[in-house]
Formats: structure tokens, C-alpha cells, sequence
């Protein structure tokens, strides 16, 4: 009887002692199945660089911005062609500002746009969406009705409304992205809530007691962080889409801010003056950056959620 | 012999390696006999199913022999398979609904199988449903042959797929957990029904089932399987009589009974093995009571006992007889690491999802409610 | 300890009376003014249980016997009374009284897997209701007792930092016991804790569970569909059809003595693990569907399947009587007894 005692309390010490294992977390998973994929690490290496020339892309460049390069005016088609003697790499606009050292800006501004409007739309649309899903009952009601509401007025028309009245401004851009960002994300998030709501684990906590926040927070967000993670990478291109839209219309940022969308425009306005480079270097980082964000979009849905394929 | 398998194997391309789903089973089915297949989820029991009927998945291969009515039917053309498998071998699954279209009617879906296969005209194809439709006891036949799957209930449904497997009359029905989704009571019906069916219809049944009990009920021949491979084959009487092999016998007794008082269940440590990584030796080996040093290394291969009864042990029979010498239950740290010890390598390869079947958690997708 | 069976007059853990659930149906398409229909899952509900008895509750899908257990519990609403051990009516207290009586009160659930949050580590699973429910205790402390509690129910304390997908169905079961039992309840409800368990896995757990319950004088409430596990590990075994009791006697009189004709009718489809036995057996089969709960019928619930209805059964909703005192075997059927041979066939040649 002691033996056995003994024997079992020395098992349950050296049990006890036993240094602890790591565990492998569903995110180390998908990280190691988003590495596999290789179109989705060319992706993820590409918005890398991009967003590397906007953050350091100035220091590279011989011209400022702003400044207007007078042996070149005038004479755009001739002198400002890209060239590496002159210090234009990517030659200059209709002014004789230097092309390169506008890239750069534009990139920051447009990148700057997608990453403000997605976080609006994970932040607010994520709580909105999984508050509404657990509340239930006549709160998620009136909530998703409210959604219902916002996302039936023409927010286009509105956005070139606003923008007309109260001048162009980029925080009156940022205001208006914001304001239709977050309502998809909303209701994604949701539905997604109310299918995990009936997960035993949740009933496992309410039975338990846990306070409702602290399942939202502990429980429900962390399990829709793959749905949310995905759509916002697919959100950010649409918010630089709507953005760039705007600009060419002429109701994007004003001068002397720029973004991919202002200098697409003017370039494409200066089309037939033989001046070319002036719509295809923005162009480029405009569509790569687009076919990036995809790849990384359909790697990263390909890595959290790997029944689905 | 209507069904020969001779050293069926199955294997699963996944992202970490193959699966080892089936290895090496043989079987055959006389006309007319039941035979049970037996095993817990991940032992390849429907795999070796999927297999016979070609439906396996994408990603599946299979090697070893098939022949159906003296036919080697294994690999065969897609044409031949497919006319094989209305005519003359059919399938009931466990979730009827994977084989009932849920936008059609049942007269329709039944109609059309007797359209397509036997040449008949619509509406005597629609009366030949009914016909079969009465004969799997469907209360009013005739008026439900108009419903669609849903609107019948889930043991009515099951009747419904039964029906419809039935309806070209073939040599040999496939039956996958066919009752396992239903209540006990509903169970018994369907289970009885098949019995009377295959008497008034001549045809061979392979059962597969993880439960002993549906099997003691209504097989003649029962095969016993255990980490893809086959255990113990015998005869139905002997084989609950004086299970011949651990594990038969570790099952058994680890089921509690209706018909007897309960004293302590007598559980199988451990848990089933990865199929990605069988060990080389005989799979139950980390958990088998009578395991010795060359079970580690060596699969026992699957000798005769008696006439028809053979069994893959390397413990002799009578040591298995004699009873199991007592085991202490020692816990066991997470499966993954298991995995991960027998791969010895280190972590970070493990499997995504695994194909169907073939898992390592002991979870079956039934029990439901 | 003192057997629960013979101690018949220790005061009861939980005295349930008149147990109600119902949920309010809404069709699709109904307009807002639409008085909504009421589907009675659980349909007046008594019974007792006493500290350290296992309570078996058997059904088939669609009885109301998982409603039950969630409404004991708190997560669906419920009318009638519930008195704990203290006297306090647990269905009458709000969300905040009532969270002193969840650690007393904890439950286990049917799929192992899908009861484990797979964003959080076993360690942070178990110790939530600790966490939750005793908030004076340091981490280490925490951290200890989740770590001395997984040792108890079979588990490696060192794989406390892993993740439930990297362990098997059995390994996860028992962590949603360590997890119910971390803050040392009275009563666990188990809801079908073994039915998504292989068979060999299954017998582990039952018997984990046997050993916990005497070394901790648990009571317990069983619930599953299986009645040879019910039978097993009870003490009084409940037969419930459409939310009522049918039939709630001690496990080995349930199934020696079965009085309800619906009670031998489940005993009788049970499948036995011997051919010889399955070859003699004589089920006796219920004839049609089960009524829909929307609209159950008059008098007696089973006698639309019952092979020995009567005209009084459509008129007379039978009472659960049978003897007093608390381990009396009682049951809810005007006609009880043995179903004869002669019955039986009767009822077959109907069905066939």
C-alpha cells in the first residue's frame, strides 16, 4: 500500500518536473503553409519592396519632390525622359518635377489610404460584426439594420458630393473610405460570429460563467482573425482602387500631394505627347501591388483554412 | 466466389508523406453471405470499401487485385466501373443524403437510375420505385414517391438510399455504417430490414461497422481490422466466443453490456497510430498486452487457426486465450508528439488535414445527437 | 463513503420539480404579428440527485434530454424549480447570483474537439473557469492546480503549452474533464461525453470518469444514447420520449424489470455482442416516426407508437407514480407491465 503510494507520488513528481513542451499554435500552422506557397511569398516579397521605395524611396532620389526642374520645362518629350545622368530615373511630368521623387510620394499616399481604410474596417468591423453575433435577439437586429441603411445610400455619389462641397481634402477622403470600409467587414464577421456562437467551446464558457466581453475578446475574435486577416488583405487594393478612382476623376488628393491615381491621370492625359513613362511607372507599382495583395490574399485563405481547398 | 481481394492495398498522397490506409488485406464474399467488417475509425475500413467500389478519392492509389464474378474490376475504365457499380454491386453510406440529391424527387432520382441502366420507360420505371420502395417498408409508397429527401426522416431516408441501392438488384451490397447516424430503435428496423432484404433479394453484404454488437446480429463471416490491416478473420460464433487476436479480445471486453452486470470496463490504453507512419511491426503493438520484441519489427502474418479462421498474432493463441496480464494505465503525452517521436524528426511536419479515414484522432463522425 | 442508494435520507444535492423548457418556433416568412408556436423540448421534468449518484438520462435524438442539461446549467431558459443543496431556486436567480453556483455545477460536452478552443493552449483551457471564478489566485497557484489536475485525469502536466488539435479525441475528452473539474463542482452534467469515442477510447473515459467520481464524491448526470454505457455507469437510470419522463428507476431494475412499454422497446433494439444472444432476441419494433415536439399528442406522448395504447391513453396524460420514497421505482404508463409474446407479434405483423 505504501509502495504503491509512493510509487505514485514519485511518478506524479517527476510528471510535475518534466520540462514543458512547446505547442504548435494554428498560427505557426498557417505561417508554415503560407511559406509553401510560393506565388504568395513573391507576393509578400514584392509589398515589401514597395513599401520599402515609399518609406526610403527619397533618400534615393537626386530631385525633391516639389521642385521644378527649368532646363527640362517646356521641353518634357525631349529632355525629361527617364535617365540615370540627369537624375530623373523615372524622367519628369508635364512641370519638370522630378517622376521618381512623385512615385515615391504617391505610393506612401495611396498605400497609406488602404492601410487607414482596412484597419477602420478590421477594428470597427470586427467588434461591430461580433458584438452583434453574440448579442443577438433584437441588438443584432437593429445593428445589422443600421448596416443595412449606411450600405444602401450610393456611397460614390455621396463621397463625390461630399468632396465637392467641402473642397478636397485627404482626411475628408480617409473620412469617407473609413465610413464604407468597415460595413462588409461587419457583416462578415457576423455571420462568422453566429456559426461559432453555437461552437460547444463558447457554451463551454458561458456555462462556466466567463463574462460575455471576455468571450468576445478570448474566444470569438481570436477564431475569426483568419476570415478578417484575408478579407482585409483583399480590402486594402480596393480601398487603393476607390482612391486612385477618385483621383482621376479629380477628386482625390490635391496638389501638391500625390497618389497613384493623380499621376495615372496625368499621365494618361499626356499620353499622345510621346511622354509614355509618365503614365507607366505609376502604373507599374499600381499593378503589382494590386497582383500582390491578391496572391497574399489567396495564400493567407489558402493557409488558414486548408479544408477548403 | 462472387467478391476476391487479394492483397488490396491503398495509399493517400498528402502534404506530409503518404498515408498508409490499407495494407495487404484480402477477403472474399460467396453469394449470399454477410461478412462484417470491424474496425475503429482510422483502421481503413472504409477505405477498403472506397477501394473495391472505385470511389476512392483524388489523391488515392490503389494496388493488389479485385475480381467481382471472376472480373478484375481494380482500376478497371471508368465505363466499366460505372456500369458495375449500378448493375451489380451497390453502396449505402451512412449519411444519406451524400448519395439522395437534395433539389430532386425521390421518384425522379429512382426513376432515372431504372432509365439509364435497365432501359425502362418513365413511368414504369416510377412504378418499379414504388415497388421497391414498399419493399424497404415505407408506409404509402405511392404518395411519398413524389417528396423530396428532406421531407423524409432520418431512419425513412436511410430506407429511401436502401431502396435505390436496391433497385437494379445487384450480387453484392456495400453497407458503410449504414445505422450508425440513427436512434437504437430505428437501428434495430433497418438492420432487420437488410436482413429480410438480402434473403428475399439473394444478394452478398459486406457490413462495415465499428460496432460489435450490429455485428454479432447479423454477419456470418467477420473480419477484424486494426491500423489498415487485417487482424482476425473467423466465423461469427467462434470469433465472440474466444476472440483469437489482443485486439478483438481488448475490444470486447472493453464494451460495456446491456446483458450483463458492469464491473470495471477494462479499457486498451493508447491511442490508434498515425497512418502516415504505421510502425514496421504489427500496428496494435503499443498498445497490446501480450506484446513482445518481435512484434516491434515483424508483421505477424495472417495464418490459419482453424478452417475458416485465421489470425495475425505472433503471441500463440493460447497465451492470448489464457487471458491478458494486467496493465498499468501510464498517461501518454499529446498525439502529436507520439507522431513526432516515431518520425524522429522535429516538430513542424506534421500533418494539414489528413484525407478522410484516415486521421489519427479516435473521433468518428457519428453519435450525432 | 456511504452509499448513495441506501442513504436515503441525506438531503439531495439538486431537487428538480416541473422542469419546463420551450422555445418559441418562428417559420420563415412569418410576418412580425404571427403568434409564434411553442415547441415543448422538455415537458414538466421532476427528479432528485444526491451528492455523490450518477443520474443516467437515456433517449433517442429529439427526447429533449440535451435541452435538459443545458437548461440545468443555465444556457437555455427554463421555468419550473431547481433547489441546490442550500435551498436557493436556481432558476429563479439572475446571471450574477447565479455565477456563485457555476463552479458547483459543471458540464462536459460530446465532441471533444469542438468543445476546445483551438486558438488557446490546454494549459489556458483549463484554467479558465479557475480564472473566472477564483480571482485572488497568483498565476503560479493557477498554474499549479491546472498542472496537478491534468496529472489526475491521465494527461502529461509537461504538455500543458500545446494546442487541442495536437491531441487525440480521447486525450481532448479528457481535457474537458480537467477542465470541469478544475474548480471542484458537487455535479457534472455530461452530455454524450463517450459518443464521439472510438470504443476502445470510449472504456477509457468511462472509467476515468467512474474513478474521479468515487475519489471525489461527484455526482454525476449522464446523458447519452448508448443505454449499455448508461447502464454501466448509473446508479438510477431516466428514460425520457418527447420531454417527459417515461420510465426513472435504478439501473439494474430499468433493465431487469422494465415496466414502460417504450423502455423495453429501446432495451430490445440494443445490440448484444453475442450471436447467440442476437439470434434469440425479439425486438419489439415501434411503429412510425416520433411526433413532432410542435405538436405532441394528447394523453399519453408514446401512444401513437405504444403497442399497447388504449382509448384511455389519448384522454388521460399518465402521472410518474410507482411507490414513494426516493429510490422507488417509478413510471409514467396506464397499462405497465411486461409486454407479452403474443403482443409483441401482434405488433410486427403491423410493421412488417
Amino acid at each position: 500500500m505504501t509502495m504503491i503510494d509512493r510509487e505514485a507520488i514519485e511518478r506524479l513528481g517527476d510528471n510535475m518536473a518534466a520540462q514543458e513542451v512547446a505547442g504548435r499554435s494554428p498560427w505557426a500552422d498557417a505561417r508554415r503553409r503560407f511559406l509553401r506557397n510560393k506565388a504568395a511569398v513573391a507576393g509578400l516579397i514584392v509589398l515589401m519592396l514597395v513599401l520599402a521605395f515609399g518609406l526610403f524611396g527619397q533618400h534615393l532620389a537626386a530631385w525633391n519632390n516639389e521642385d521644378l526642374d527649368f532646363n527640362v520645362m517646356g521641353m518634357v518629350a525631349e529632355k525629361g525622359q527617364p535617365s540615370i545622368e540627369s537624375g530623373h530615373y523615372f524622367g519628369t511630368d508635364e512641370l519638370g518635377r522630378d517622376l521618381f521623387a512623385r512615385t515615391v510620394q504617391g505610393t506612401r499616399v495611396s498605400l497609406l489610404v488602404g492601410i487607414v481604410g482596412a484597419a477602420i474596417a478590421v477594428v470597427v468591423g470586427t467588434l461591430y460584426g461580433a458584438i452583434s453575433g453574440f448579442a443577438g435577439g433584437r441588438t443584432d437586429q437593429i445593428m445589422m439594420r443600421a448596416v443595412d441603411i449606411l450600405m444602401s445610400i450610393p456611397y460614390m455619389f455621396v463621397l463625390i458630393l461630399l468632396l465637392v462641397m467641402f473642397g478636397r481634402s485627404m482626411w475628408l477622403l480617409f473620412l469617407g473610405i473609413g465610413l464604407i470600409s468597415w460595413l462588409d467587414m461587419a457583416r462578415i464577421v457576423r455571420g462568422q460570429t453566429l456559426t461559432l456562437k453555437n461552437r460547444e467551446y463558447i457554451e463551454a464558457a458561458r456555462a462556466t460563467g466567463v463574462p460575455g466581453w471576455r468571450i468576445i475578446l478570448r474566444h470569438i475574435v481570436p477564431n475569426l482573425l483568419g476570415v478578417v486577416a484575408v478579407y482585409a488583405t483583399l480590402l486594402i487594393p480596393l480601398m487603393i482602387l476607390t482612391e486612385s478612382f477618385m483621383s482621376f476623376l479629380g477628386l482625390g488628393v490635391q496638389e501638391p500631394l500625390t497618389s497613384w491615381g493623380a499621376l495615372i491621370s496625368e499621365g494618361a492625359k499626356t499620353m499622345n505627347y510621346g511622354t509614355l513613362w509618365q503614365l507607366a511607372f505609376p502604373l507599374f507599382f499600381f499593378v503589382i501591388t494590386l497582383f500582390a495583395f491578391f496572391f497574399v490574399g489567396d495564400g493567407l485563405r489558402d493557409a488558414l483554412d486548408p479544408k477548403d481547398r | 466466389m462472387l467478391l476476391e481481394v487479394k492483397d488490396l492495398n491503398v495509399r493517400f498522397a498528402t502534404h506530409d508523406g503518404e498515408v498508409k490506409a490499407v495494407n495487404g488485406i484480402d477477403l472474399d464474399v460467396a453469394r449470399g453471405e454477410t461478412l462484417g467488417i470491424v474496425g475503429e475509425s482510422g483502421s481503413g475500413k472504409s477505405q477498403l470499401a472506397f477501394a473495391i467500389m472505385g470511389l476512392l478519392a483524388r489523391n488515392g492509389t490503389t494496388t493488389g487485385s479485385v475480381r467481382f464474378d471472376g472480373q478484375e474490376i481494380l482500376n478497371a475504365p471508368a465505363r466499366t466501373l460505372s456500369k458495375l457499380r449500378a448493375d451489380r454491386i451497390a453502396m449505402v453510406f451512412q449519411d444519406p443524403m451524400t448519395s439522395l440529391n437534395p433539389y430532386m424527387r425521390v421518384s425522379d432520382q429512382m426513376a432515372e437510375v431504372l432509365m439509364l441502366h435497365k432501359g425502362m420507360g418513365k413511368a414504369q420505371a416510377v412504378a418499379e420505385s414504388v415497388r421497391m420502395l414498399d419493399a424497404v417498408r415505407i408506409p404509402d409508397a405511392r404518395g411519398r414517391v413524389r417528396l423530396h429527401p428532406h421531407e423524409f426522416s432520418g431512419g425513412m431516408r436511410q430506407r429511401v438510399m436502401i431502396a435505390m441501392a436496391l433497385l437494379c438488384r445487384p450480387d453484392l451490397l456495400i453497407a458503410d455504417e449504414p445505422t450508425t447516424a440513427l436512434d437504437v430503435t430505428v437501428q434495430a428496423q433497418i438492420m432487420q430490414l437488410l436482413d429480410e432484404l438480402q434473403t428475399e433479394f439473394g444478394m452478398a453484404m459486406i457490413l462495415i461497422t465499428h460496432d460489435l454488437g450490429v455485428v454479432a446480429g447479423s454477419c456470418e463471416r467477420v473480419m477484424v481490422m486494426y491500423g489498415g490491416r487485417t487482424m482476425e478473420r473467423a466465423p461469427v460464433d467462434p470469433l465472440f466466443a474466444a476472440p483469437s487476436h489482443p485486439y478483438t479480445q481488448g475490444l470486447l471486453a472493453a464494451i460495456p453490456r446491456v446483458d450483463q452486470k458492469g464491473a470495471r470496463l477494462s479499457a486498451i490504453p493508447g491511442s490508434p497510430p498515425n497512418m502516415t507512419r504505421p510502425p514496421a511491426g504489427c500496428p496494435f503493438v503499443p498498445r497490446c498486452p501480450y506484446a513482445m520484441d518481435i512484434c516491434q519489427d515483424v508483421m505477424p502474418p495472417l495464418v490459419e487457426l482453424e478452417p475458416a479462421r485465421r489470425r495475425a498474432c505472433h503471441a500463440a493463441v493460447e497465451r492470448v486465450w489464457a487471458g491478458p496480464p494486467a496493465l498499468v494505465e501510464t498517461p501518454e503525452p499529446a498525439a502529436a508528439e507520439m507522431q513526432e517521436r516515431m518520425a524522429g524528426d522535429l516538430p513542424g511536419n506534421l500533418p494539414d488535414a489528413a484525407v478522410a479515414g484516415a486521421g489519427s484522432a479516435g473521433v468518428t463522425p457519428e453519435g450525432g445527437r | 463513503m456511504t452509499d448513495p442508494l441506501t442513504n436515503g435520507t441525506s438531503a439531495p444535492l439538486l431537487d428538480v420539480r416541473d422542469l419546463r423548457v420551450t422555445f418559441d418556433i418562428r417559420r420563415d416568412g412569418d410576418m412580425p404579428w404571427t403568434p409564434s408556436r411553442h415547441l415543448r423540448a422538455v415537458n414538466g421534468v421532476d427528479f432528485t440527485i444526491h451528492p455523490g449518484e450518477t443520474l443516467g438520462i437515456v433517449g433517442e435524438s429529439g427526447c429533449g434530454k440535451s435541452t435538459l442539461a443545458r437548461a440545468l446549467i443555465g444556457l437555455v431558459p427554463a421555468t419550473g424549480r431547481a433547489i441546490w443543496q442550500d435551498g436557493t431556486d436556481l432558476l429563479s436567480l439572475n446571471p450574477r447570483q447565479m455565477l456563485r453556483y457555476r463552479s458547483d455545477i459543471q458540464m462536459v460536452f460530446q465532441d471533444p474537439l469542438a468543445s476546445l478552443n483551438p486558438r488557446m493552449t490546454v494549459g489556458q483551457i483549463i484554467a479558465e473557469p479557475l480564472t473566472t471564478h477564483r480571482k485572488g489566485l497568483s498565476r503560479d497557484e493557477v498554474k499549479l492546480r491546472v498542472k496537478q489536475m491534468m496529472d489526475r485525469v491521465g494527461l502529461l502536466p509537461n504538455q500543458i503549452n500545446r494546442y487541442p488539435h495536437e491531441f487525440s479525441g480521447g486525450q481532448c475528452q479528457r481535457i474537458g474533464i480537467a477542465r470541469a473539474l478544475i474548480v471542484e463542482p458537487k455535479l457534472i452534467i455530461c452530455d454524450e461525453p463517450v459518443s464521439a469515442l472510438d470504443v476502445s477510447i470510449q472504456a477509457q473515459v468511462i472509467n476515468l470518469l467512474d474513478d474521479l467520481q468515487r475519489d471525489l464524491g461527484l455526482a454525476l448526470i449522464f446523458i447519452a444514447h448508448d443505454l449499455s454505457v448508461v447502464k454501466h455507469i448509473s446508479d438510477r437510470v431516466m428514460v425520457l420520449y418527447l420531454g417527459k419522463i417515461m420510465e426513472l428507476e435504478t439501473a439494474d431494475e430499468v433493465y431487469a424489470n422494465p415496466q414502460h412499454p417504450y423502455t423495453q422497446a429501446l432495451l430490445s433494439a440494443v445490440p448484444v455482442p453475442d450471436p447467440a444472444r442476437e439470434r434469440a432476441k425479439r425486438i419489439i419494433p415501434l411503429e412510425g416516426d416520433l411526433p413532432s415536439p410542435l405538436a405532441p399528442p394528447s394523453g399519453c406522448v408514446f401512444r401513437t407508437r405504444c403497442p399497447r395504447a388504449q382509448a384511455l391513453c389519448a384522454e388521460k396524460v399518465p402521472v410518474l407514480t410507482g411507490g414513494h420514497g426516493e429510490h422507488a421505482h417509478r413510471f409514467a404508463c396506464h397499462f405497465p407491465g411486461p409486454l407479452t409474446a403474443a403482443e409483441i407479434e401482434a405488433r410486427r405483423g403491423v410493421a412488417a
